[in-house]
């Protein structure tokens, strides 16, 4: 029989090879769905990648598919670092793309390229403000933030749908085919962000923009005192209150900071790629969900989740790219689940050991650490 | 009921042979050989990790030996699950009673009985219970509402209402008053007059001379002597026990600190706090600490010792009166404030509000001193600083630990205190706040924190010292106070100690 101890060390080389063994098994799973499929497993993963990362502009395309994702992913990895489960990716990325549109919208004509750092700034603070709503909440009321930031990502994708769909509002477009359809209006080109070119390749400014945030909260996090209390509060948050940490404003402060990268993220949405407010596409995207999908095989790491995101990102990608009567639609989704299924899985094995032996399980800690203790 | 317990003369009610219990990178049980007769209480002694609890958890069916044999009442038996041992008559009192708080007595009683619950019917026989073993609850109470005492009865009356032969009591004592300790002392002696074998585990050497018949040490997961209680002192117990001679008293040691009389280093005055169900805790209690000074303060549990230490260190919010530490007024409601004055905290959760347990020791040795340069440069940490610092304190107050960067929680309990101590008394404090720093840990253990103490008072620290052990207060103190109710009820000097009538007094009799 199989049965788990918990460990008591955790060795370096785990972080690494469970991540690994975790995607072998979703692959492996995933041959087998291929076969009934009646496809060739390891012909579709060729293609796969071939259209992800090796095909005349697959790169290029996987990164325009990966920087939402960076965002959202760095989003849930600074607030789950501290036990906060900001699950409003979502709703806060929605607040930046209107904040950013209407900003785009108002000055991008005037301003020229001055407005992108605007925006940047707009996004931000509103994904900041939308989550400061759930942490004020949670701090000083001691709400479930899981629910609170849940259903404001309702409210958000309302507003942002509200907005081009049952009002006149700005950021609708009035004019034209904009008559027949309700569609937002299209930023005046200075506000549309630049792209660097190495070589064939094409990388979103705001792709650069995730590095530098991810690097600089990776900084944060490991190197400063806010880093320190945001992992003790996470750890304990008696212990910190008895440490004298400020836990209440911290809560409040880590969520604005979640909020603002998941804002940014919005920000980048607009300035990169669609330059309207486009509240349908953005909720088909669900960038706010995988974000966290992102964080959880990044295990919180921000650095680990620029390649989480790229890699989901390939994937992305590649699946919309394949689409057709040989590939099946659902595919690439369902293998995205089940790299995160055997992701989580994989946790197990890092907390725990598996040993083969005929005994029940146990767990050491228990045996004598809770002897005579009170 | 009675007559069928009594077995055969010579049969020993539990006889357990060779058990060997194994745990990756510990032998918990070696070897070990225990034998129960029917009709004794017998006490199972040994410091934490000697493998007391281990050796239960097997005879509770918990555990499956890697070798040995278990007979009880002669019959050898295999003890595959909780369910077994219980159907074999085995009943375990633990030490965190496992009631559901909401629930009435005799509802917790018949959870997990089989059969319709006739509540009339199981209210009656349980109060016939509890007068027959002389234990009052009220069978209708709900278990919230009961003081800990009663929780406990009704946790032994669990086991007698399913007719337990053996009860195995881990450490019953810890949360009694004396005189709680000595009814159910009373209580243990008529159930082995009745027939039952009671296996009694701890640590305090007074309760098994008290209450026991005979007497069997663990030491490094062995059995290192089964003795009869009558043929043996406390003094040969403990060197069973610990491997070697014992301090028990700081009577033993020489030179007092000295308590400097002009300098209070914390003061309360008139302090009033609720509970943390709002419900009034603290209700005037004044207060006064000296540099070098160790004031104890004993009670039962729940009688607002544990609010008085958060009042004062501002975790808990104040609802009249004052707190003036190194004769600074503090505003309270702000732990900072507290720490910024001069006072240290060892809170009686270690690991939990103490330490934060998935983090460092390193970080754990640094969690208030974090703040301020050499720590930290402006907002940045200096991993550097904080790894030196976490090294020589290590080696100051011997911390056995793997490394500085293992987290808190994979340290035995012992160590863990270590690594507060070290950094609540290394800071230098001007007053610290105990809250039973010594409870749980083993008799060297115990020995090395009274002395941390006692050479911290000695340094001129002033040390309040809350606590419910009533030895650790008399040999430690330089005055105890007696809290009943949220109120100080009395005051002993050092010298005129008597542990009666602290009792009395912590029981609310005056």
């Amino acid at each position: 029989m199989i049965r788990l101890e918990r460990r008591s060390t955790f060795p370096k080389w785990i972080n690494w090879i469970v991540p690994v063994l975790s995607i072998t098994a979703a692959l492996l799973a995933g041959a087998v769905l291929i076969l009934a499929t009646g496809n060739d497993p390891l012909d579709t993963y060729s293609r796969i990648v071939d259209r992800a990362f090796i095909s005349s502009g697959a790169f290029s395309a996987t990164l325009i598919a990966a920087t939402p994702l960076l965002f959202t992913g760095l989003a849930a990895a600074t607030a789950f670092r501290m036990g906060v489960f900001n699950i409003g990716g979502q709703g806060q990325y929605f607040m930046g793309t209107i904040a950013a549109s209407g900003v785009g919208l108002a000055w991008g004509a005037s301003l020229g390229k001055a407005v992108i750092p605007i925006m940047i700034l707009a996004g931000v603070f509103a994904g900041a403000a939308w989550a400061a709503i759930v942490g004020a909440l949670k701090a000083w009321f001691n709400t479930n933030e899981i629910i609170t930031s849940l259903m404001l990502n309702y409210i958000a994708a309302n507003v942002a749908s509200w907005l081009i769909f049952n009002s006149r509002s700005y950021w609708r477009l009035l004019t034209g085919s904009g008559l027949m359809f309700p569609q937002g209006k299209r930023l005046p080109p200075p506000s549309d962000w630049p792209a660097l070119s190495i070589g064939p390749l094409s990388v979103p400014f705001g792709f650069m923009v995730g590095i530098g945030v991810a690097v600089a909260t990776w900084v944060l996090y490991r190197h400063t005192r806010f880093g320190f209390e945001v992992a003790i509060i996470g750890d304990s948050p008696a212990a910190a209150t008895y440490a004298g940490m400020r836990t209440k404003r911290k809560v409040l402060s880590v969520m604005a900071l979640s909020g603002g990268l998941a804002g940014l993220g919005g920000a980048s949405d607009v300035g990169d790629f669609r330059h309207i407010l486009d509240p349908k596409g953005l909720g088909q995207s669900a960038y706010g969900y995988t974000g966290i999908v992102i964080a959880a095989l990044a295990r919180l790491n921000p650095i680990a989740v620029v390649f989480v995101a790229v890699l989901m990102g390939g994937l992305n990608n590649a699946g919309r790219a394949l689409q057709g009567p040989d590939f099946p639609a659902g595919l690439v989704g369902t293998l995205q689940g089940m790299v995160l299924f055997f992701a989580l899985g994989g946790e197990l094995l890092v907390r725990y050991r598996i040993r083969w032996g005929s005994h029940r399980i146990e767990q050491v800690g228990a045996a004598e650490s809770g002897a005579g203790q009170s | 009921m009675s007559d069928s317990i009594r077995q055969p003369a010579g049969t020993p009610a539990v006889l357990m042979t060779g058990i060997t219990k194994r745990f990756p990178g510990v032998l918990a049980n070696d070897d070990i050989t225990f034998e129960l007769r029917t009709g004794e209480v017998h006490a199972l002694l040994g410091e934490n990790g000697a493998g007391k609890s281990t050796l239960s958890n097997v005879l509770l069916g918990l555990y499956r030996p890697n070798a040995g044999t278990i007979r009880i009442g002669g019959r050898l038996v295999e003890l595959r699950s909780p369910r077994e041992a219980i159907a074999h008559g085995i009943g375990m009192v633990h030490q965190h009673f496992r009631l559901v708080q909401t629930f009435t007595v005799t509802e917790n009683i018949v959870l997990g009985q089989e059969g319709p619950f006739r509540r009339r019917e199981a209210e009656e026989r349980i109060r016939a219970l509890s007068e027959r073993f002389d234990m009052p609850v009220d069978p209708t109470a709900r278990v919230w509402q009961l003081s800990v005492g009663e929780q406990q009865r009704v946790e032994i009356l669990k086991a007698l209402e399913r007719d337990a032969k053996v009860l195995i009591l881990d450490e019953p004592t810890a949360v009694l008053t004396p005189q709680e300790a000595h009814a159910l002392f009373a209580t243990l002696r008529s159930m082995v007059a009745e027939g039952r074998s009671v296996i009694f585990i701890s640590h305090k050497l007074d309760e098994v001379m008290a209450v026991s018949d005979r007497v069997t040490v663990l030491r490094d997961g062995r059995n290192v002597g089964t003795v009869e209680v009558a043929s043996t002192t406390k003094r040969d117990l403990a060197r069973l026990m610990v491997g070697r001679d014992v301090v028990f008293n700081a009577d033993d040691h020489t030179d007092r600190p000295v308590v400097d009389h002009e300098r209070v280093v914390l003061e309360t005055l008139n302090l009033h706090a609720d509970d943390s169900r709002g419900r009034s805790a603290l209700r005037g209690v004044d207060l006064k600490v000296f540099a070098g000074e160790i004031v104890a303060v004993c009670g039962v549990a729940g009688n607002g010792q544990r609010e008085l230490a958060e009042a004062i260190c501002g975790t808990r919010r104040r609802t009249q009166g004052e707190v003036m530490i190194a004769g600074e007024r503090t505003v309270g409601r702000d732990p900072l404030e507290a720490i910024e004055l001069g006072l240290a905290h060892i809170p009686e959760d270690r690991l939990h509000t103490g330490l934060a347990p998935s983090a460092s020791v390193e970080h754990n040795l640094v969690l208030k001193s974090y703040r301020h340069p050499p720590m930290s440069n402006g907002p940045f940490l200096r991993h550097r600083r904080i790894r030196a610092n976490a090294s020589a304190l290590i080696d100051r107050y011997g911390v056995k630990t793997p490394g500085p960067d293992t987290p808190t929680r994979l340290l035995s309990g012992g160590n863990v205190q270590k690594v507060l101590l070290a950094r609540e008394i290394g800071s230098e404090p001007r007053v610290l706040v105990a809250a039973s720093p010594t409870r749980g840990l083993d008799v060297g253990a115990i020995e090395n924190v009274r002395g941390l103490l006692l050479d911290a008072a000695r340094r001129g620290m002033g040390i309040l010292l809350i606590t419910e052990d009533l030895e650790e207060a008399i040999s430690l103190s330089d005055r105890i106070v007696v809290m009943y109710e949220g109120r100080i009820v009395g005051t002993v000097d050092r010298g005129s100690a008597d542990v009666t009538e602290i009792g009395l007094l912590m029981g609310g009799n005056r």
